[in-house]
Order: structure tokens, then C-alpha cells, then sequence
């Protein structure tokens, strides 16, 4: 019992690095994979999960996939069969388009770039000349696609736009249409003159309450009965129609809680400058109600792009429509897996980017000081 | 002079002062707008009239009695192909709610785990939730439909379904599972239960009372378990399990015995649920957000454990964010069962389809259907619009 139990020191002590265990990768992994035995349990199952879904995948589409072929007896192998993708990528791209003509449909796409340029990116070089272009890109892309005004295209009728070109089409005039209609829809519901107010809110909710198939039924069934005999109206137009109608009502919705959101001495002190009705909204709650309710908004580009793949259900052929009809054609026969995959990849990557984009639009604009 | 000229319109009646002032401007406005919508319903209506004498088609709704002479094969009630139209659009209309209520609540465990899940602390487990939210989410609903409608119907042939336990069998005609058969007494059963239920109301309101008033905690939670559970089995066992399985027999082609699930069913029930579950995972998760980090350090900070934590404080300041989206995303679910069509599960768009093409009173069926949806939707926008007040924070 000689030895004191304390130690006395002159000087500091140096200082030493934390346990091994709670810093770097050891203590990450720690803290978030196995703080507990209910963490550790849920991080074992899903490690398992993932041990048994992942190289499963990894074989059945890539190392044990047939590549090429004419049909599906070309696939022996246990792996995905892949071989359509050379036969048939064509047509999920441009469906039955006359397929001398799909240069057309090309440079539309490849247009479509300079056209969103200049209201995605900020600062674009020639920006004022991109917007221009963007106003008449609609009728040149048209006139494109299926135009053969002043006979120097041949004409294609809109019978032939199918595959995903059908549901880019439909989905791109029913993003542009619906915005500004939505935005009107959502002013005369909140609007002081009762007539717009109660038409405003009649039709948002009678539209908002029926399912998107039964609107176009009506288009396909009720507006030749709505209409005069002998005016036709194009069944790709008659879609665009119907869909752009549907969103505008769900966007006047989204809208709506934007305006709801502005304060009311936003309104007083516009009106306090002189400013009249339209100035007002123009230049004060508009821009503040529309970039709160970006992401709402967003989702309703992304609800719309997603349900142009209804247009099936009244017999036109778009991308998923294709793909149909490829699962039960005898030489492609039970692909149903390759085939509905690959076309999810494509709404994916769409929507996928779309949504990234909102997040990046609602970083970029938050501008509270919070 | 023009001092003199505006002075005169000043008095006088003058057309420009219409458009200038603002109580005579909205009048003019509102009475041009009614003007416009009554001449648009004019030229539909007298178009409609024109139209339906050329194709000679009567108007009305008398066709509802008429014979059907198509069959359903997923129906919940009495349905022969001799019944009539009016019958068939309520066998459509049943199993339009069939769908939606298993939907409902299968996406409403999904979301709520999802949504949990999403937000916990293990970093691997909520990347996978994620990943999977974020795919389910951004693809079409109707291709999820028809992909696992496709998957279920390339399962093996009758001859060789995939015993489950040999209790069900899953083929490519959709899952033969036992039927449960009632005997006398099961009503007494089902009885216990619901007063079971009732007893458990009870129990919970009694002890919130008690607590408040004295403090004291008593395990409701479990006393309400034991008592959901526990009452039924008692009367069950006592009157001599009146409970039997009507259990699928294999026979030389098919099964005997038991009832059959459609693939269309089980495929649009998967599909809606994962779809909209994946959305209300995302609802959940932003609503359990919503509630500020200083609630639950409250909480902490007052000796609550975990567990008491998220049910006393923070599960209810989040229902309050997590409720409105979340019956529009039921709504949604009730509105895509109508993509049944695609893969002929027999609801009500797609029997109202069929009626529309054999009858032809187009403008009848689709009112029909715009009415059952537009009441289901109105009837859940009014349930919000209260739910919303009972629950609104009540401000100074």
C-alpha cells in the first residue's frame, strides 16, 4: 500500500485521439448501422435483402441475358432476353411512324432542348432569343410531327404518333396548357365576382372528382354526341384536351394554397400602390404564391406525364400500348418482365429528373431567412 | 370644353363608364361570362338532341332494367348473365369498393411503415426505403397494374399450382385459398367480438379520464388487446370452435372446395397498394418532420421514454399534417381502381363499359359514373373540411 491511488502531474497532459470506435468508418458504422440490437437486426435483414435481391438481378439482366435474335426462341438461357431490343426499340420510340420519316420526330426531340434551355437554366447566352424560339417551337414541332403545310413534308396523320413520342407529346401540351389555365382557374375561385367564383369551383371539383379514364371516355364517346355531325375532332387533340383539363384542375388546387399563403398585406399594399387587379397579381402575389407551390406544381407535371400512359384504355398506342402488344405478339411471347421494365426505366428517368429538378428549383429560390 | 365633357359623363349615362367603374365593370363581367356559358350549353345541348335523333337513340334510364346477357366473374352478390343492367352496375359498383377498402388499408400499413422507416436511424434501411419509394413513386400506376397482372397469369398451370402449405394453391387463375364455413354459434362469436370492441372504447375513455384526473396510468393498450382478442376466443372455445375451413381439394383439372381470388384482383390490390402506399410513406414522413425537434426534447426533457415520446407528443401533432393529404391519397386509390379496365377486373368503369357498348345510352353511363365518384369525392372533401376545424390549432 505504498503506492499513492493518484497520480499528481506538473504539466499537461497530451491530448489523445478519441476511441477507435466512435470516429471514422468504425464509428460511423457504429452510430448508424448497429447502435442497439433492434439496429443491428434491421441492418442484418436488410443487408440480407439486398445479398439476395441484387446479384439475382445483376444475372437475370446482364451476365445471364441474351442480347441478339430474331424471336424469343433465340433465348435459352435463364436470363433476361433482350433480343427484342433490336427488333423492336424503333417502335417504342416512334410507334407505327412511317419509319422513313422518323428524322422528323428527331430533330422535333433534339429542338426541344434550345426550346426548355432558356427557362430551366439561368443566365443561358441568347437567352431573349431562346424564349422567342421556345413561343414558336409548339408549331414548329407540330408541323413537324404531323404537318404538311405548304407541301414541302409529306403528311402524317396522328393515327401514326405512338410509343413514347405520343406520350412526350401528350405530356408536354398538357405541362404547357395546364399552368396558365390552372393559374386562371385558381384566380376566379378566389376571385370576389360570385358567378366566376361558382363556375371556377364547379368545374375544379366536378373534375377533380372523376377519375381520368372516365374523362376520356367522354372524349372518345360523349364529345362526337356534344358536337356538330360533321366536325371531327382529332383523337390526339381530343386527349391533349382531356388531359390538359384534368391537370389544370388538380394545379388550380396546388395554386390555390400558394395564393392562400401570401399574406394579406401583400394584396393591401399592392392596392395601396395603385396598382389595378392584373398588375397586381402580375407583379406581386403571383411570383411569391407560384414559387412556394413549385413542388406542387411539379407534382402535377409528373402526375400528368405519368397518365398519359391511359390513353391505352381508348385505344391509342403509346409506349405502354406497345409494349402490350409486343408481350402477347407469338414471336415475343412471355417477356412481360424485360418489356414492363424497360419501359418503367423510361418513365423513371423522366419523372426521377423532373422531381430533382423541383428540389434543386426550391433550393435555389428559398429565399427565407431561416 | 373638357372640363364641360367630364362633367357631362360624370352625370350622364355613358357606355365607357361600364368598363371603368368597379361595381358596374363586375356586373358587366359576370353577366358577359353567363352569357358565354349559356350560349356553350345551348350549342351542346341542341347538338346532343340532334345527334341522339339521328342515331335514333331514346334517352332515359328505363335500359337499367333491361337484361345484361354478359357474365362477372368476380362478384360479390347474386349475378347471372340473365340479370339485369341496373344489377350488374351494382355487382361493378361492390367491387369498385371491394378494391378500394382492401387498398385503403393495406397502403395505409405500407405508408406508415414506409414512412418510419424512412426516418430511421439505421442508414442502410432507410436508403432501401427510399430508393424504393422513390422508383414506386415515379412510375406509372397502370403499368404497375399490367406488369403484375402479367407476372401473376404466367404462373404455372392449374395442374401445377404452387402449394402454399397445401392449404392454398397460387395458379395462373389467381389463388385457391379455404373458405372459412359459419355453423351455428359463430354469430355469437362475431357477437363478443364487437362488444369486444366496445368494451375497449370504453376501457380507454375511462382511463384517459382517470389519468387526468388523478395521474395515475393505466395500461389501456393492452388491457384493449386482451380484450379484442381474448373475448372472442373465450366464447369461440366454449361453444365448441364453431369455426370450419372449407379447404381446397385437388382434383383430376382443377380444385374442389374453397373460393378462388382473381389474379386481376390480387394484381390491381398489390399494384394500388404499393403505389399509394409509397405516397402516404411520404406523407407519414414529412408529418413526423413537421413536428419540431424542441417537442420531443420536451418530451425527453419531462422523463418520457422513447416510445411514450412518439405516441403522446409527437404522433398527434403529426396527425394533424398527416390527415388531409392522406384522404386525398385514398381518394386517389378509389379513382386508379378505375384503370381496372385495363386488365378486366370487373369494377365499375369497366362493367359500365360494357353496358355503354351493348346498349349504346352512352351519355346515361358515364353520368352514372360521374355521379358515384363525384359523390364518393364531395362526401370526402366534407369529411376534411370537419375533420380540419375539429383539429385546426386553436390561435390567439
Amino acid at each position: 500500500m505504498n503506492q499513492p491511488f493518484f497520480r499528481r502531474h506538473d504539466e499537461m497532459l497530451a491530448e489523445r485521439p478519441p476511441p477507435a470506435a466512435t470516429v471514422g468508418v468504425l464509428g460511423w458504422m457504429r452510430a448508424n448501422l448497429f447502435s442497439g440490437w433492434a439496429n443491428t437486426a434491421l441492418t442484418l435483414i436488410a443487408l440480407y435483402i439486398l445479398w439476395l435481391a441484387i446479384p439475382s438481378l445483376v444475372e437475370w439482366a446482364f451476365i445471364d441475358a441474351q442480347l441478339s435474335g430474331t424471336d424469343r426462341f433465340a433465348c435459352t438461357g435463364e436470363g433476361a432476353c433482350w433480343a427484342w431490343l433490336d427488333q423492336r426499340f424503333g417502335q417504342f420510340l416512334y410507334g407505327f411512324y412511317p419509319s422513313e420519316e422518323t428524322w422528323r420526330i428527331n430533330i422535333a426531340f433534339v429542338l426541344l432542348f434550345p426550346a426548355l434551355a432558356p427557362w430551366l437554366v439561368e443566365n443561358m447566352p441568347g437567352e431573349r432569343w431562346l424564349r422567342w424560339f421556345s413561343i414558336i417551337y409548339p408549331f414548329l414541332a407540330a408541323w413537324l410531327l404531323v404537318g404538311d403545310w405548304f407541301g414541302v413534308l409529306e403528311g402524317v396523320t396522328t393515327n401514326n404518333l405512338g410509343g413514347f413520342t405520343l406520350n412526350l407529346t401528350v405530356g408536354l401540351a398538357g405541362i404547357v396548357l395546364s399552368l396558365p389555365a390552372g393559374i386562371l382557374l385558381a384566380l376566379g375561385r378566389q376571385s370576389r365576382l360570385p358567378l366566376i367564383r361558382w363556375f371556377s369551383i364547379i368545374f375544379i371539383e366536378s373534375v377533380r372528382g372523376v377519375p381520368l379514364i372516365t374523362l376520356l371516355f367522354v372524349s372518345n364517346i360523349i364529345l362526337p354526341i356534344f358536337l356538330p355531325p360533321d366536325f371531327a375532332l382529332d383523337a390526339v387533340i381530343r386527349v391533349i384536351v382531356m388531359v390538359t383539363a384534368f391537370a389544370s384542375a388538380y394545379m388550380a388546387e396546388v395554386i390555390r394554397g400558394g395564393l392562400q399563403a401570401i399574406p394579406k398585406g401583400q394584396y393591401e399594399a399592392a392596392a395601396a400602390m395603385g396598382l389595378g387587379y392584373w398588375q397586381s397579381m402580375r407583379l406581386i402575389i403571383l411570383p411569391q404564391a407560384l414559387k412556394i407551390s413549385i413542388p406542387g406544381i411539379v407534382n402535377t407535371f409528373i402526375g400528368l406525364f405519368k397518365d398519359t400512359t391511359l390513353v391505352i384504355v381508348i385505344g391509342l398506342f403509346d409506349i405502354l400500348g406497345i409494349a402490350n402488344a409486343m408481350v402477347s405478339n407469338p414471336d415475343w411471347l412471355g417477356l412481360s418482365s424485360e418489356t414492363y421494365v424497360f419501359v418503367a426505366l423510361f418513365f423513371f428517368s423522366v419523372c426521377f429528373s423532373m422531381s430533382r429538378y423541383s428540389l434543386h428549383l426550391e433550393r435555389k429560390l428559398d429565399t427565407d431567412r431561416r | 370644353m373638357a372640363n364641360q365633357t367630364a362633367h357631362d359623363t360624370k352625370d350622364s349615362f355613358d357606355v365607357r363608364r361600364l368598363m371603368t367603374d368597379e361595381r358596374s365593370r363586375a356586373v358587366v363581367l359576370q353577366l358577359l361570362v353567363l352569357l358565354g356559358v349559356a350560349l356553350f350549353i345551348a350549342f351542346i345541348v341542341s347538338n346532343t338532341i340532334a345527334n341522339l335523333q339521328n342515331a335514333g337513340l331514346a334517352s332515359g334510364f328505363g335500359f337499367l332494367n333491361d337484361t345484361a346477357f354478359f357474365d362477372i366473374n368476380q362478384r360479390l352478390i347474386e349475378y347471372t348473365s340473365q340479370s339485369t343492367f341496373g344489377r350488374a352496375l351494382i355487382v361493378g359498383l361492390l367491387n369498385t369498393i371491394l378494391i378500394s377498402a382492401l387498398g385503403i388499408i393495406a397502403a395505409t400499413l405500407i405508408g406508415f411503415i414506409g414512412g418510419v422507416l424512412r426516418l430511421s436511424d439505421n442508414w442502410i434501411v432507410s436508403r432501401m426505403v427510399t430508393a424504393w419509394v422513390e422508383f414506386t413513386r415515379n412510375v406509372p400506376v397502370l403499368l404497375q397494374i399490367i406488369f403484375w397482372w402479367a407476372i401473376l397469369t404466367s404462373l404455372p398451370k392449374v395442374r401445377d399450382s404452387i402449394s402454399l402449405g397445401d392449404v392454398s394453391f397460387l395458379n395462373n387463375r389467381g389463388l385457391r385459398t379455404a373458405a372459412p364455413i359459419l355453423e351455428p354459434g359463430m354469430e355469437w362469436v362475431i357477437g363478443a367480438f364487437i362488444v369486444a370492441i366496445i368494451a375497449a372504447i370504453a376501457v380507454s375513455h375511462w382511463a384517459r379520464k382517470r389519468q387526468e384526473a388523478t395521474g395515475q396510468i393505466f395500461p389501456s393498450g393492452w388491457a384493449s388487446l386482451g380484450l379484442i382478442v381474448g373475448l372472442p376466443l373465450i366464447v369461440y372455445f366454449i361453444l365448441g370452435q364453431p369455426l370450419d375451413w372449407d379447404v381446397p381439394k385437388r382434383t383430376r383439372f382443377n380444385f374442389s372446395g374453397g373460393f378462388n381470388v382473381t389474379p386481376e384482383l390480387i394484381a390491381l390490390w398489390f399494384a394500388l397498394s404499393t403505389y399509394t402506399g409509397a405516397f402516404i410513406s411520404e406523407i407519414v414522413r414529412s408529418g413526423i418532420s413537421s413536428v419540431s425537434r424542441g417537442q420531443s426534447e420536451a418530451a425527453f426533457a419531462l422523463g418520457l421514454r422513447k416510445n411514450q415520446t412518439m405516441r403522446l407528443v409527437i404522433i398527434p401533432q403529426a396527425l394533424r399534417v398527416i390527415i388531409p393529404p392522406l384522404t386525398s391519397q385514398y381518394l386517389n386509390l378509389t379513382k386508379n381502381s378505375s384503370l381496372a379496365i385495363a386488365i378486366g377486373y370487373q369494377d365499375l368503369v369497366s362493367i359500365g363499359g360494357t353496358i355503354l357498348n351493348q346498349s349504346g345510352q352512352a351519355l346515361e353511363v358515364v353520368g352514372i359514373w360521374m355521379a358515384v365518384y363525384l359523390t364518393l369525392s364531395l362526401a370526402t372533401s366534407a369529411y376534411m373540411n370537419w375533420y380540419n376545424k375539429r383539429i385546426a390549432l386553436v390561435e390567439r
